[in-house]
């Protein structure tokens, strides 16, 4: 006898289901390195997430005891080597502060455009990678194509592609080359307009909107709660971006620079008449908001580039040398966050007066950003897990330092 | 509210709970006592003018030098702080908690210190608390899930010690 149902759930319910413990990662290709992820699921739903971390721990704060602060940079690029500049920027300013170093207007300036143009590359491997989560290829060969662009340009200025050691303690290692502001004002030029395909790829394609609206609800009072920083904070509707709210000794470096925080405000962010509007299944604080807030900050970015540029061809003086290699830290500590692609990264000094801190401590946005995985992925369906966690855009090197 | 202010106020509202501050340091710091530590947070986060909701970081720090004329120099007494870095998100602002714990329980070593746990106060703690606990060895009681995080379960020791030896071999693997 057939039975007599129009709604398939109450078929699904007559099947006796067991709990089954399924193991995702560590080498799961959509777990963005080695996490791992413990998933209790009841058929198709998800009913406990527990990640499992630690896979790529290299004792990086061990390592920091016993190298003096400028020996330590390097040691930054592997933690989000997505976005190693803003990493060497975090800890550069870190001991800066402690070291009460006050920088020439021209190493400011020379950092925004650097760390700016890494804040685009880490974008857009987050976009590509997020694409390739939920099955489509396409996106992920645009994005790679265009941060391909910006390698090329970080390895005219520094040498390397990835593990930059740029930015240092002082200033940066050397100046932009000649003829490098040209170059770099050409591919924003170049890039601007590939923007819009990105959007035209992702945001606005109705597969993806499916995939991602309404889906890993994250709500702003459990955001703060778990320590959730940048665009998975300001995707929940929380005003905050440390470039304008951090303390002093970060802020002075955009100091004069226009820029509004990505965030929605009375239903509407702050550059959406040029934009894709927003869907009207998205809920903020789903997947698709994080998204698309790291979209709108790649726009930003542009805009901080290109008046840092002018700033920069304007400024006097020196880049900014680095400090010596053995140089003298006073007595003390100090603490300082920096708004990094992913959220705030933080880098603690405590120093016993020699040239060798006696402690060097990495607070890791990711790592805050995914201890609240397992509540936004319960409830979920499988297939959502890597479109949840994807959104969370973790990199693994910097959870486990 | 200047940090004196502060700090007085402070004093008035959690008497003995607040054991001391420096509002020199180049990020001025209040040590709280580890009894106290729960009140303090919750006191901090649920204060309307303060609203300190986010919690940003927790380190351990050890403050042990073996070579002791090394240790004549820095001027520190052996022991372990624990940093909280807090953050308030409607007021933009930022404080510095520390707590001071002595290097072993009861001066017995391989015997790890206890401090309550604010994982129910920030749920940001619940992960930090796990690693601080991993690498610099202190027990977080009340803690819902006090297991190592980045170092393997049956590893033995905690790396962040100044006196960490690394093991001889791991599993078959060569430590040193």
């Amino acid at each position: 006898m057939a039975t007599q149902t129009d709604d398939a759930r109450i078929i699904e319910f007559d099947v006796r289901t067991d709990e089954m413990l399924v193991n995702m990662g560590p080498q799961h290709p959509s777990t963005h390195g080695v996490l791992r992820l413990v998933l209790r699921t009841d058929g198709e739903v998800v009913s406990e997430v527990t990640p499992h971390i630690g896979y790529l721990h290299r004792c990086a704060e061990k390592i920091g005891e016993n190298l003096t602060p400028r020996q330590w940079i390097p040691y930054t690029d592997r933690m989000d080597y997505l976005a190693g500049m803003n990493m060497n920027l975090g800890w550069a300013l870190t001991v800066e502060k402690l070291m009460n170093l006050q920088l020439p207007e021209k190493a400011r300036h020379l950092r925004v455009i650097i760390c700016e143009m890494n804040r685009i590359a880490s974008h857009l491997v987050g976009m590509g990678a997020y694409g390739l989560d939920l099955g489509t290829f396409s996106p992920f060969l645009y994005a790679f194509r265009e941060r391909e662009r910006i390698l090329d340009l970080f390895e005219e200025v520094c040498g390397a592609r990835l593990t930059y050691s740029y930015i240092t303690v002082g200033g940066a290692t050397a100046d932009l080359p000649p003829g490098w502001l040209q170059k770099c004002e050409a591919f924003l030029d170049q890039f601007l307009p590939v923007i819009d395909e990105c959007h035209a790829l992702l945001t606005t394609n109705s597969i993806f909107i499916q995939r991602t609206a309404a889906i890993g609800y994250l709500s702003p009072e459990m955001a703060v709660d778990y320590g959730c920083t940048g665009p998975v904070l300001r995707g929940s509707g929380i005003d905050q971006d440390l470039r304008r709210d951090g303390e002093a000794a970060y802020t002075a470096m955009y100091d004069g620079y226009a820029f509004e925080v990505i965030v929605e405000k009375n239903g509407r962010y702050p550059q959406d008449h040029k934009y894709p509007a927003v869907p009207s299944q998205a809920v903020l604080g789903d997947c698709w908001h994080r998204f698309y807030v790291r979209m709108l900050e790649v726009r930003q970015a542009i805009d901080l580039v290109r008046q840092a540029i002018d700033r920069y061809s304007t400024a006097t003086g020196s880049y900014g040398e680095p400090v010596k290699l053995t140089e003298k830290l006073p007595k003390g500590e100090a603490y300082l966050e920096t708004e990094a692609p992913r959220g705030q990264m933080g880098f603690y000094i405590v120093s016993d007066g020699t040239s060798i801190p006696w402690r060097a401590r990495a607070r890791s946005s990711c790592f805050c950003n995914l201890s609240v995985s397992h509540e936004i992925c319960r409830g979920a369906l499988i297939a959502d897990i890597p479109a949840i966690v994807g959104s969370l855009d973790i990199v693994m090197g910097e959870i486990d330092r | 509210m200047s940090g004196q202010e502060f700090l007085d106020r402070l004093k008035r509202d959690l008497g003995t709970k607040i054991t001391g501050a420096n509002l020199e340091a180049v990020d001025p710091w209040i040590e709280v006592s580890p009894t106290g530590l729960p009140d303090v947070a919750r006191y901090l986060r649920d204060s309307a003018d303060l609203k300190f909701d986010m919690l940003m970081c927790i380190s351990g720090v050890d403050y042990f030098e073996a070579d002791p004329k090394k240790a004549e120099k820095t001027g520190w007494q052996p022991h372990l702080e624990v940093v909280y870095h807090l953050w308030s998100v409607p007021h933009k602002r930022s404080l510095v908690l520390k707590v001071m714990l002595p290097r072993w329980k009861n001066d017995e070593p391989g015997e790890i210190p206890d401090i309550p746990t604010v994982s129910d106060v920030w749920s940001t703690a619940n992960w930090h608390e796990r690693e601080v606990y991993d690498l610099s060895g202190v027990r977080f009681t009340g803690h819902p899930n006090l297991r190592r995080i980045l170092c393997p379960e049956d590893w033995e020791g905690h790396p962040l010690r100044r006196d960490y030896v690394m093991p001889l071999e791991y599993h078959g693997i060569r430590g040193r």
